[in-house]
């Protein structure tokens, strides 16, 4: 259990490390996530200041007011292309399917904790892919209305509704990000306990993998446990 | 402004009250415009550039007579040309000295997210601090006549300041300085509302132009800077001048109800996952694994 161990970092999901230990996010992934987050918590830093003027301060700890509005684009456009990335790694893993739908209807007992009451799920759960599509599509809302207030000037008088909705857009589906990373931070450190350590170690233990995603631990592990 | 305090309020050893004692003070101050008297002689957009120590920038020719299509971060003050056909098929050439309105009602300091970089004077004066601007733009989006203007090498808005250096000394902003027909004028709003109210009665009455009248918009609250109009229901003839300015509806929505309603959800969703927790705790994978599931 305690052996040091030498892993590759091109070993895909699902790889069992050793008895007990599944693979549960590559390390591209891991990685990806990553940046993904740093970019994304910028953003909000910056952008709940520019939000309020009662959080005009979080500025400040980003190097001040006009610092923070420099890089928030910038940093938004990093975001953007994370995300595209994520996509490109998870689209197929994150589309809904008819076990999901099943789910969906039996959410109330995920989030009181009845998870025996759960039909069995894949690799990712309703939940987990409603947030992966509410951050990719708001990150496209976010950076087409973002390019508007950037160069808020390049829109023409004629045109000046279009400044007005690029604020309304880039303030909605900011919000509707932060509600989702609310519940995804919540989740991920508090509620599902394993789940930070596999975002960053990649590492599950099968009964974890067995008990959330049974599905997925039985598409994972079924073939070679099998051949033992 | 500023010497506005030291009027004399006691006088000891003195004969009755303090002269002037008891005399109202109007202290918002305001530029009128007299659109019906101006030649188009652009001193004003001159001696703008000189008070405030900008170079003339290069002229945008757009077979008009017009300097450039727009005011610009260092080009405040623009007379824009138009040519308007009267009811009787003839061409008139509309001129108006377009600058920053100094709404009473400010849509750029609504919008404005950064602590002090745009502040309103007891005078109606809106300035922008540019030490304090941090160069986001939503001046802009907030501005109903298109006004602040992004200066891309410092990052920083700017537009007309009715040259508060010069007013909070007691002097007339430069344009009026500098207007040889007296088209602009400057004093107290009370008494430019009162004089431009003449001039619109006078070309009324004397000189049969029977919409002339005075643009002061209700909607931003009254202006800082007002026009005399030979046709007060056209605005817009005047090079966009818009008839009913006021603060965009979304951005108002923006600044008032939406921070609300997004402060509370944000909260909400704090709140909702902490209490989340408390109820139902986290999910523990079979109890016989040490570790909680980690590996």
């Amino acid at each position: 259990m305690t052996a040091s161990r030498v892993i590759s970092p091109r070993e895909p999901a699902g790889t069992v490390h050793r008895e007990g230990i599944i693979l549960r996010y590559t390390l591209s992934e891991r990685v990806h996530h990553w940046l993904g987050a740093f970019f994304y918590i910028y953003c909000l830093v910056t952008g709940l200041a520019f939000w309020s003027p009662y959080m005009f301060w979080l500025a400040v700890l980003v190097g001040g007011g006009p610092t923070a509005r420099f890089w928030h684009p910038w940093f938004g456009l990093a975001f953007t292309a994370s995300m595209f990335w994520m996509y490109k790694m998870w689209d197929r893993d994150m589309r809904i399917t008819e076990v999901d739908r099943r789910w969906s209807k039996a959410m109330e007992y995920y989030i009181k904790n009845e998870d025996e009451k759960l039909p069995p799920v894949g690799r990712f759960n309703y939940g987990q892919k409603l947030f992966f599509w509410l951050m990719l599509y708001g990150v496209i809302l976010l950076v087409i209305s973002g390019i508007g207030l950037w160069f808020v000037e390049g829109i023409p008088w004629s045109l000046r509704w279009l400044r007005y909705l690029a604020v309304t857009v880039h303030v909605a589906a900011a919000l509707a990000t932060i509600g989702g990373f609310i519940i995804h931070v919540y989740m991920g450190t508090a509620m599902v306990r394993g789940g930070f350590t596999s975002i960053i170690r990649g590492e599950v233990s099968t009964i974890w993998a067995k008990t959330h995603h049974r599905l997925w631990y039985e598409q994972v592990t079924g073939n070679r446990t099998k051949e033992k | 402004m500023s010497q506005a305090t030291l009027a004399i309020r006691r006088i000891s050893g003195h004969a009755g009250p303090a002269p002037g004692d008891d005399v109202e003070r109007d202290y918002q101050v305001c530029k009128l415009i007299d659109t019906t008297t101006c030649i188009g002689c652009k001193a004003c957009e001159v001696a703008c550039l000189e008070w405030n120590g900008y170079t003339f920038t290069d002229t945008v020719f757009d077979n008009s007579y017009q300097t450039m299509p727009q005011t610009a971060w260092n080009y405040w003050n623009l007379i824009k040309f138009n040519e308007h056909e009267r009811e009787d098929g003839s061409i008139t050439l509309l001129m108006r000295k377009d600058q920053c309105m100094h709404c009473a009602d400010p849509g750029c300091l609504t919008a404005c997210p950064a602590d002090g970089a745009i502040v309103q004077y007891t005078n109606g004066i809106v300035d922008f601090q540019q030490q304090n601007c941090i160069g986001c733009g939503y001046c802009v989006s907030g501005c109903p006549f298109d006004i602040p203007k992004f200066n891309p090498t410092t990052k920083k808005m700017f537009k007309c300041t009715l040259c508060v250096d010069r007013v909070s000394e007691g002097l007339e902003p430069a344009c009026i300085k500098s207007c040889p027909t007296g088209c602009l004028h400057f004093g107290t709003k009370d008494d430019m509302v009162d004089l431009a109210e003449t001039r619109a009665k006078q070309l009324r009455e004397n000189y049969g132009i029977e919409k002339a009248g005075v643009y002061d918009p209700a909607g931003v609250g009254g202006t800082g800077v007002i026009y005399v109009l030979h046709d007060v229901t056209n605005p817009e003839a005047y090079g966009g001048l818009p008839k009913n300015p006021r603060i965009p509806f979304l951005v108002r929505f923006w600044k008032g109800p939406a921070k609300w309603i997004g402060n509370l959800a944000m909260l909400g969703g704090i709140l909702g996952v902490t209490l989340h927790y408390l109820r139902y705790g986290p999910k523990q994978v079979d109890a016989e694994h040490e570790n909680g599931g980690k590996p």
